[in-house]
């Protein structure tokens, strides 16, 4: 079984990239997600594994050797904090276009601009609306401990592969850096050059003679053949959203309100939860493990089942609220309750807006 | 000595008509056409027959690579 | 003597690489674009790697370089080609890896990755092909425009400085021997493909810089082609030709620059 360790969260995500068998990781420091390619440093996973680290010149060059990395068919990520997933977003428009699976984490900090090192979660809009340009999504996994800091490595490389698609580790400064127990999978093997020719043959790994040659790109200006591969990608999400919905619920079986909540906010709201059914609130949490897709139908059969109103609970000045107004599409109350700029709500305001915003007093 | 006689192909439809050919010919053998070809231009061709020594030159120089060239030593 | 009598396949002196597309190219006639893919794709059928080669092509004219190499390629955002590189060369040290880029691509947007792939003596080859101008989006002033050349962003000339010393649009970037000064190039040259002479230097070059790649683990190999634009330079193709050589090669002389990591003494 896996090994049982303390460790930070920037730092859980980086060993669980070295057990993954990931093959490189492409980076740049930047505070509160500096972690990670420091531990990558100190490990030397390229003796380890061979995996390769590398402090590139910038989050652009990063993001391209992303890109291009992937796109022959190894495992590669990088990660950054949110002034440099606004320089990633360049590289993630042309992997989305061009279908390069690869994972990154964004360990959000306040903004806009510069903000602040504190944590934040006001990137919900630039992780789940885009943020380059085109018409797609990334897939977002939104971590609320350590465990799932380096659980949502392998669950993202998984996807990754399966859909040929970004995926984004949505954590922030609070979950990045504490330190908790985390449980260590077994190290796996690196996939050798057999293994990824015969699994990926659209991999760019040198075409054998007489056989077509493999071109990794975003571009083709025959809108006929640019509308299809927009359609194709539509189709993708439509197949991602059918099937890779994740969230939890917590004391939701009787609830009449309902705190939605991801990453530390949820860990907040559900200390919230608990101080509410003290008080004989019949209250409950929906935590959505992926921001996009959204678990939109959760929120419909809460709805079903009697919940009145929600209560989105984000560090933030109100993005998810959107989704979840969506899919409330009228039926149930829903309000936004955050604090932002780097301070972190209690459980005890958050619980106080519950009753003032949703329950009413 | 021996004499070198050489001969060039065009690949008439996808020659562009750029000249570079005509003017790296040392020895006069290319022309563009009066008539032009499937996509509007004056496509080169060997004009001399007869002075054309296979050296390549037009070939190696032209951007479109539509030029075999041939030779024999007699 | 007849010419279906010299007409041979075994006559036969020249023809385009076997490992270039059925694809017609793109490029205007007379680009010098089509001259160094035919040299490239030459070069990497006598080396026989074009089952280990992956191709980087940019974002400018030479965007669809792809569709003319029958070999793998990946195609970059604007500059980031050497970024790109990199990545697959890092996780595919035994392929051979380059990169296809024109000047506003290398050494304007991408200059921050041209030289820090440079820097990290990445085990790769660089092809830059310098004509001066934009060409794909229509003309307008490159890092290396010639001073006083009119561009569309230049229409009266390139003027470093205004008359009382303001600066204005600055002077052309001498990015090839920038880099050759930084200690991970291996081989940096400046050729031309204008006459046969030069295609024949030139591809001496490009053949250079792939097998250094392929005998060694690091250093980049980067070999510029000083080339035409004759479109937006506004003349025939047999014009601009003629002045590349009276314009272009006073300001990028032709001549390998370093060999070997040592810098070439003049």
């Amino acid at each position: 079984m896996g090994e049982l360790k303390l460790m930070k969260g920037n730092e859980a995500l980086a060993e669980a990239a070295i057990r993954y068998g990931c093959d490189a990781y492409f980076g740049y420091p930047i505070t509160p997600q500096s972690e990670v390619i420091e531990y990558l440093s100190e490990q030397n996973p390229y003796e380890r594994t061979g995996m390769v680290v590398l402090q590139a010149e910038s989050e652009l060059a990063a993001i391209n050797m992303v890109y291009a990395a992937g796109a022959s068919g190894k495992r590669v990520m990088t990660s950054s904090s949110s002034p440099g997933i606004c320089l990633k977003q360049e590289g993630l428009a042309y992997i989305a276009g061009a279908e390069v699976p690869c994972v990154y984490a964004d360990v959000v900090r306040g903004g806009p601009g510069l903000g602040t090192i504190q944590p934040s979660q006001a990137d919900y809009f630039q992780a789940c609306k885009g943020g380059g340009n085109g018409d797609y999504h990334n897939i977002v996994l939104a971590p609320a401990s350590v465990q799932e800091m380096a659980d949502f490595v392998a669950l993202g490389f998984d996807m990754a592969f399966k859909y040929r698609i970004a995926v984004c580790i949505l954590s922030d400064g609070a979950i990045g850096q504490m330190m908790e127990k985390v449980v260590l999978p077994e190290q796996k093997a690196r996939m050798t050059e057999e293994e990824i020719k015969a699994k990926y043959p659209w991999a760019l790994s040198g075409r054998k003679r007489g056989t077509q040659h493999r071109v990794i790109t975003s571009l083709d200006l025959d809108s006929a053949k640019m509308e299809e591969h927009n359609r194709h990608l539509q189709r993708k999400y439509d197949e991602i959203t059918k099937n890779e919905i994740r969230w939890e619920e917590i004391e939701t079986k009787d609830a009449e309100y309902v705190f939605v909540a991801y990453g530390s906010s949820a860990r907040i709201a559900q200390k919230a939860v608990q101080l509410g059914r003290a008080e004989g609130l019949k209250v409950g949490l929906l935590r959505p493990i992926t921001l996009w897709p959204y678990p939109t139908k959760a929120i419909d059969a809460l709805i079903d089942k009697g919940v009145k109103g929600f209560l989105s609970v984000e560090l933030s000045c109100g993005q998810m609220i959107e989704d979840v107004r969506l899919a409330c599409n009228g039926r149930a109350k829903a309000e936004h309750f955050g604090r932002v700029g780097g301070i972190i709500h209690t459980p005890e305001e958050v619980l106080a807006a519950m009753k003032k915003q949703i329950i009413g007093e | 000595m021996a004499s070198i006689k050489g001969a060039i192909v065009v690949d008439t439809e996808r020659c562009k008509g750029c000249g570079v050919c005509v003017v790296n010919c040392p020895q006069g053998v290319i022309s563009l056409a009066k008539e032009v070809n499937g996509k509007g231009y004056n496509y080169a061709y060997m004009a001399e027959p007869d002075k054309c020594i296979g050296c390549a030159s037009c070939g190696i120089v032209c951007p479109d690579g539509v030029i075999s060239v041939y030779k024999v030593k007699m | 003597m007849n010419i279906n009598d010299i007409v041979k396949p075994e006559n036969l002196v020249y023809q385009k690489s076997k490992l270039l597309t059925s694809k017609p190219f793109h490029y205007c006639p007379g680009c010098g674009h089509g001259t160094v893919h035919r040299i490239i794709a030459e070069v990497l059928e006598e080396l026989g790697i074009d089952e280990r080669t992956i191709g980087v092509s940019p974002v400018g004219c030479a965007v669809m370089a792809y569709d003319y190499f029958d070999v793998d390629f990946a195609e970059a955002a604007h500059g980031r080609a050497p970024a790109c590189a990199t990545g697959i060369k890092r996780v595919w040290p035994d392929k051979i890896v380059f990169t296809y880029q024109g000047d506003g691509d290398l050494a304007a947007i991408g200059t921050c990755e041209t030289i820090h792939t440079c820097n990290r003596g990445e085990n790769l080859t660089m092809i830059f092909v310098n004509n001066g101008i934009y060409g794909m989006t229509g003309g307008q002033m490159a890092p290396t425009t010639l001073i006083g050349m009119k561009t569309a962003t230049t229409p009266y000339g390139r003027k470093p400085q205004w008359e009382d010393g303001t600066p204005n649009n600055g002077f052309p970037l001498q990015i090839t021997n920038i880099i050759s000064t930084l200690p991970g190039t291996r081989y940096v040259t400046r050729q031309a493909v204008n006459t046969p002479a030069r295609v024949r230097n030139a591809k001496k070059a490009i053949k250079k810089a792939f097998e250094n790649q392929m005998n060694n683990k690091n250093g980049v190999n980067f070999v510029e082609i000083v080339s035409n634009c004759n479109s937006n330079w506004k003349m025939s193709a047999v014009d601009a030709n003629k002045w590349l050589d009276e314009n272009m090669l006073p300001v990028y002389p032709l001549g390998d620059i370093k060999d070997n990591f040592e810098l070439i003494k003049k």
